[in-house]
């Protein structure tokens, strides 16, 4: 029998606030342990949480991004459960009446878009982090990251395939840092993404036994997790046996997915309204000041960069894929660049460097203006784009201007017909076996005189006038 | 006035203290001699700030030498209910649980009485988390009444009541879940008035149930009742729930008469669980009121059978989570030896919770349970707003509501330790105000045949302390009686 996947994710994202969501704590988790807390993130007695306004814009923003409605009116709930990073031993999140809901977002694999329809995009708070390596028998808790805000953004059970959840997961990432509410980072834990898994037979429209598949560190050990818990389902249906409800932590390293709690054992979390807190209400007025503040998204950036710059869907891709890339492209351009070659510049050269320095591009030392300048020198023929090559390492090294490199480098482009008319005389002098060769036919010769001629000028010679003075030189004589 | 300052009102001292009468210090070491002399039979404190409460006092009145501002409560010595958080000494709430437990921090209400000049004399004890009508649930010690120990002081705010009536504190803070302020400031002849949820920060305040939980004073007078509010009320950045309304001068609506006033009278609450010897002492206060030149008009609460039944799902399932967090980790008492978490809670929670804090959790674990949520929490929060609107479609007809606060007078300990339930209806005329949110004053109405105060209970529209204070300090000056003071020493 042929089987389907059916698969709804469940994204946890913390949002960059600077401030947790319910208390004026340091959302730098990264602290040592237990310096950004304070009565309330710490659950101490008598405190009370007040919930941090930038926070709900952020989850709102999220929610307009991702086609949601806005709860006119909502509110926080207790989720109760016993846990030691727990603070309160409950969590307060959202049950009933998500901030948003009903939302979408279009994804494409193979050339082929489809939309994932969004439930819900509720805000809640994260928990402390344990940890079990102090030795001595002795369990830690660090609070640092305990009521930092997470907004956890759940789908409808629209994906079919592993690869459509990385393609999820992708565009998930992609339109929250271009709204800059998370940094999306997996491996930091900043996104945790949960996949509920099940199968049925193609054609069938009732949804078979799930599991929820936890533990992932990355987007791509999403995919592959998936795709063994969807082999080894079918495994299973093929032998006639039947799925098991649970939660399946992920093995990175063994690369399966391990049982680790069964539906018998799951919590009863007795959500209740959160007293403490007054019902959310984002009236449309609220709602309308947040939306102005969305920038363009991935999916209208990328259209109109084929429509306004000419460029292919492919680069459009690669310039779009990150928020800063796609500001520092449009300045490259609005600095006076010829698109195209903007583009080939900055997904090429500007990229590799950025990635073998492993350099944020909001950090890179070429100024836009500079990488124009440089495309500048390259059209009016002052350099080659060989030599761009170099000045661009040394400017991204220094982050001098790109006319300061060639003048202290001296790395003007020779032009000068006579003087490379000279270089060309003495280049056929010194080769005569490639010379004669050309002259007897065999036009391809030239190549290598003409690297012989840059390699004599330092790779300052003018290409297209070197290439045609070689060419009447050996043709005169 | 009496020689003995510890028997003054709070208004009293603060305008001997900043006229300069008296020192804040002299006030000071009268209150600590009277704690020292009669609190080893009444037990009101757990915790006396002797040292502290000198120095407070001195500050005052350095202060008033350097001729700054000194504030309203200008040296007026208080007592605090072992809930609210405060830097200074323990905050435990009377339970082994937090025993020895230090707060980082002071409750909003603690930082508000210090900015007005009050001195801190110490911590008062309580049913242990506020749960209990007796303040027999006290992990620490048995508090007696004043005017007979053989007697409760009531609860939950116990300690509070019986220190005031005592003349151990000029006035106590406590906190009314569904009765704890009223409850036993009737039982003790004092005036307690909770306030409209949101008038008064809990900021600091440990809660039982959050949605019910208000702060509110116990105090000598009506005035002095006035007077604490002024400071007391007002919004708080750090409570959500707090209301950002004006305050106002509590203290310029006392008025002494009750003219223009409509009075409604629940039916529901005369009937026969209302004593006949209670009964007979509301019905003079009514008449004097009506002497003072007040309307009375009978109103109905018909929703007022079901409200024990609401409080006692509502309060459980907040207490449930509320107290959580009291599990060994952080603070608090731990279990030794625990081989695992779970057994770490299990023990810790066993050895450290006493059986009606048990109770409860148990109860509103279960009201919130998968299967359980609808039949009895969700349905309990409806039943909650047709109790609430009683009262707003009562208030259309009257302007305070009057009735009795507690079906009897202070019962003897222990006897009704043996049966929660019957524990419970100790607080039938006081939980329904918690339901529905509004302020409500209980106040001293003379002594029962058995020589115990009786309460009246003035119950106001939102926000409206005020006409409640009003209609309180008309009768207090025309009441006719003169009920002295509980002889103690
Ligand atoms: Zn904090």
């Amino acid at each position: 029998m042929e089987y389907e996947a059916v698969i709804g994710m469940e994204v946890h994202v913390e949002l960059n606030t600077d401030s947790k969501v319910f208390c004026g704590c340091s959302t730098d988790f990264d602290a040592p342990p237990n310096t950004n807390v304070c009565p309330v993130c710490l659950g101490m007695p008598g405190v009370l949480p007040v919930i941090n306004r930038m926070a709900v814009e952020y989850s709102v923003a999220a929610g307009l991004a991702l086609g949601c409605t806005i709860s006119r009116w909502s509110k926080m709930d207790r989720k109760n459960y016993f846990y030691p990073d727990l603070a309160k031993n409950y969590q307060i999140s959202q049950y009933d009446l998500p901030l948003t809901y009903d939302g979408s977002l279009e994804i494409e694999v193979d050339g082929v878009r489809k939309r994932i329809g969004i439930t819900r995009a509720h805000l809640e708070e994260d928990t402390a982090r344990n940890t079990h390596s102090l030795g001595g028998g002795v369990s830690g808790v660090d609070f640092n990251r305990s009521g930092v805000a997470l907004l956890e953004i759940v789908s409808e059970p629209d994906i079919r395939s592993a690869a459509e959840a990385f393609a999820y997961l992708t565009a998930l990432k992609q339109i929250l840092q271009y709204l800059g509410v998370s940094d999306c980072n997996m491996e930091e834990g900043s996104l945790r993404a949960e996949a509920n898994i099940s199968l049925r037979p193609v054609g069938a429209t009732e949804f078979g036994t799930k599991t929820e598949v936890k533990n992932v560190a990355s987007f791509s050990g999403t995919q592959r997790a998936i795709e063994y818990e969807i082999a080894r389902q079918r495994a299973i249906l093929e032998e006639g046996g039947a799925v098991l409800q649970e939660t399946r932590g992920w093995d990175a390293d063994r690369g399966v997915t391990v049982s680790q709690r069964s539906k018998e054992s799951a919590h009863d979390y007795r959500y209740f309204p959160e007293p403490d807190l007054v019902p959310l209400a984002v009236d449309e007025a609220w709602e309308a000041t947040i939306r102005e503040t969305l920038p363009e998204l991935p999916q209208a950036r990328r259209d109109r960069f084929m429509e306004q710059y000419g460029l292919p869907a492919y680069d459009t891709g690669v310039l779009t894929a990150d928020r800063a890339m796609a500001d520092y492209f449009e300045a490259v351009v609005e600095a006076g660049a010829e698109p195209k070659q903007a583009g080939n510049w900055v997904m090429g050269d500007l990229q590799k460097l950025l990635a073998d320095g492993d350099v944020p591009i909001g950090e890179c030392r070429v100024e836009p203006d500079g990488l124009a300048a440089m495309i500048g020198l390259i059209d009016k023929g002052v350099i080659s784009g060989k030599i761009a090559k170099d000045v661009l390492a040394e400017m991204f090294a220094t982050g001098k201007a790109p006319g300061t490199v060639v003048e202290q480098r001296g790395l003007v482009q020779i032009s000068d017909a006579d003087e490379l008319a000279e270089v060309a005389r003495a280049v056929i002098e010194a080769n005569p076996g490639p010379a004669g060769d050309y002259r007897g036919g065999k036009k391809n010769a030239l190549g290598f005189l003409v690297g012989q001629m840059m390699k004599a000028t330092k790779g300052k010679a003018n290409p297209k006038l070197a290439n045609e003075l070689l060419q009447h030189e050996l043709e005169k004589g | 006035m009496s020689a003995e300052s510890y028997a003054w009102t709070a208004h009293e001292i603060r305008d001997a203290v900043t006229s300069g009468a008296v020192s804040a210090r002299a006030v000071a070491e009268s209150y600590l001699a009277r704690i020292e002399a009669c609190d080893q039979k009444v037990q009101a404190y757990v915790d006396v700030w002797a040292e502290s409460a000198l120095a407070q006092a001195d500050a005052v009145d350095a202060r008033l030498a350097r001729g700054e501002d000194v504030g309203p409560l200008a040296g007026v010595p208080v007592g605090l209910k072992d809930l609210f958080c405060t830097k200074q000494g323990f905050t435990t709430c009377c339970s082994k649980i937090l025993k020895g437990y230090r707060s980082p921090f002071d409750a909003t209400v603690v930082e508000r009485l210090a900015d007005a000049g009050a001195v801190f004399l110490g911590k008062l004890n309580m049913d242990e988390f506020a749960m209990g009508s007796s303040t027999e649930n006290s992990a620490v010690q048995v508090t007696r009444n004043p005017w007979n120990l053989a007697c409760v002081p009531g609860g939950s705010s116990g300690g509070s009541a019986a220190a005031v009536a005592a003349d151990e504190c000029a006035f106590a803070l406590g906190s009314d879940t569904g009765g704890s302020i009223r409850q036993p400031a009737a039982c003790c002849g004092c005036v307690g008035l909770k306030p409209t949820y949101g008038r008064v920060s809990r900021y600091g305040l440990v809660a039982f149930a959050s949605s019910l939980d208000q702060v509110g004073p116990l105090t000598k007078d009506v005035e002095d009742c006035a007077l604490a509010m002024n400071v007391l009320s007002g919004r708080d950045e750090r409570d959500s729930t707090s209301a950002d309304l004006p305050v106002g001068d509590f203290t310029a609506a006392l008025r002494p008469d009750a003219k223009g006033l409509r009075i409604g009278l629940p039916k529901e609450y005369f009937t026969d669980a209302l004593g006949a010897d209670m009964r007979e002492k509301i019905e003079a206060a009514v008449s004097a009121l009506e002497g003072q030149g007040a309307e009375v008009v009978e109103v109905s609460l018909p929703h007022t059978e079901y409200a024990v039944a609401v409080y006692y799902i509502i309060c459980t399932a907040e207490a449930s989570a509320n107290l959580a967090r009291f599990d060994g980790v952080r603070y608090g008492h731990r279990a030794a030896a625990a081989a695992d978490v779970e057994e770490l809670y299990r023990r810790t929670k066993t050895e450290g919770f006493g059986p009606e804090v048990q109770r409860r959790i148990l109860l509103g674990t279960y009201v919130l349970s998968s299967g359980y949520y609808d039949a009895y929490y969700s349905k309990a929060q409806r039943v909650r707003s047709l109790i609430r609107k009683d009262f707003l479609d009562a208030f259309e007809q009257c302007d305070v509501i009057v009735g009795p606060t507690s079906p009897t007078p202070a019962f003897r300990l222990g006897e009704k330790t043996a049966d929660p339930l019957e524990m419970y209806l100790s607080d039938i005329y006081t939980i329904s105000i918690n339901l529905a949110g509004i302020p409500a004053m209980s106040m001293p109405c003379g002594l029962t045949e058995s020589g115990l105060p009786a309460g009246l209970q003035i119950m106001g529209k939102p926000f409206d302390e005020a006409t409640i204070l009003r209609v309180g300090y008309a009768y207090e000056q025309n009441r006719g009686l003169d009920m002295g003071r509980p002889a103690v020493a």
